[in-house]
């Protein structure tokens, strides 16, 4: 619902861009919409919150054995922390590389999320800038981009989303480069307990999600199958756990969420 | 060699969940829509519990696990403060001061 409307006012909006340039004599400061560097400004504080988890990541991945090259070449070419640390820890121990591929993938689907809310905004753009701008969806440009939309303020959204995302790579990559050069030069830095940053992330991140029976519900379910699982060859306790977690979830669901979601 | 192929598999899992809807178009039906909304809950949750529980194998439920201890108080910040990084902060302080007196 907000998406559409944010979309009618992005286009509404962008029509108006081209009126204010064409006649640039016409002042209109209250219309002057966001374009590149206010994405990058409005992403500041995702920025600074950011900056722990690329230096804890590249110094994770170094003391674990990974190349410089390829700690650097993950975070562009994944460009998602939750996988990356979770890659990184399967990697140390031993996990053969189609397990850690099919983690990537779940661990990442939540963007799809991300991309279904910013698909009515989005879709007036050219083909070729969507394909651009989705290699930088992640929590944060959402975040920031979807909050921009919503608040209805003008926005010229392909700058305003790219502002936000080169900000953001840019920075993760500053920060991955940051940790790589500290697991090169602390010596021990491996035996240091690093992991539990990503532990205590995880955690972090999944309490504010307990929002509901039903979220709890998943949680206690998949936890119970990854410990009871825990023997299974090839990390498919994890697998197990989580496709349980989520069916449990969905069985529990409350039922308005789902008829309101099933309305067009 | 195994390493590049290992970052491209990652790659070409996740771009396509980023760009699918935006490339191809159509919609995500509402049932897996509903799906997808337990995947960060179920996936983080299987992979946090055992890695803080779990130790050589076993169940260690003790004041002793300083994992255990860390993760709690980042929980209990987070949940009464909604501050990822405070929550964080304050996880890690407990969880080094563990290992400290513990060791």
């Amino acid at each position: 619902m907000h998406c559409v409307g944010a979309k009618s006012e992005v286009s509404v909006r962008m029509r108006n861009m081209t009126a204010i340039t064409s006649s640039p004599a016409q002042p209109a400061p209250n219309l002057h919409p966001a374009g590149f560097w206010q994405g990058a400004r409005d992403t500041l504080p995702m920025l600074i919150g950011a900056a722990p988890f690329g230096i804890i990541y590249g110094t994770l991945a170094i003391s674990h054995g990974l190349p410089v090259w390829a700690t650097l070449l993950m975070s562009a070419l994944v460009y998602g922390g939750a996988s990356q640390f979770i890659a990184v820890t399967l990697l140390a121990a031993g996990t053969s590389a189609p397990i850690i591929i099919a983690t990537t993938f779940i661990v990442n689907l939540r963007h799809a999320l991300y991309s279904a809310a910013l698909l009515p905004a989005v879709s007036a753009l050219p083909r070729s800038w969507r394909a651009v701008m989705a290699w930088f969806l992640t929590d944060e440009t959402f975040a920031i981009v979807f909050h921009k939309l919503d608040s209805g303020e003008p926005v010229r959204l392909a700058r305003f989303y790219m502002g936000s995302a080169l900000a953001m790579f840019g920075n993760w990559l500053f920060w991955t480069s940051t940790g790589i050069v500290l697991g090169q030069s602390v010596p021990g830095i491996a035996n240091w307990g690093l992991e539990f940053a990503m532990v205590a992330t995880f955690v972090g991140i999944v309490v504010p999600l307990l929002k509901d029976r039903s979220h709890v519900a998943a949680a206690l379910a998949a936890a119970a199958v990854a410990i009871v699982a825990r023997g299974l060859p090839f990390k498919l306790g994890l697998m197990a756990a989580a496709l349980v977690g989520i069916t449990v979830g969905v069985l529990l669901a409350p039922k308005a969420q789902a008829s309101v979601e099933a309305q067009p | 060699m195994n390493t590049l192929l290992l970052l491209l598999g990652m790659a070409a899992v996740t771009y396509p969940v980023r760009a699918g809807l935006w490339l191809r178009g159509g919609q995500i039906p509402p049932r897996l829509k509903q799906a997808l909304d337990y995947v960060p809950t179920a996936v983080l949750t299987a992979i946090t519990v055992p890695a803080v529980l779990l130790h050589n194998d076993q169940v260690w439920l003790s004041w002793h696990n300083a994992q255990l201890a860390g993760a709690l108080v980042t929980g209990i910040i987070v949940w009464r403060t909604r501050h990822l990084l405070w929550g964080i902060g304050g996880g890690l302080v407990v969880y080094a001061l563990w290992r400290v007196w513990l060791a």
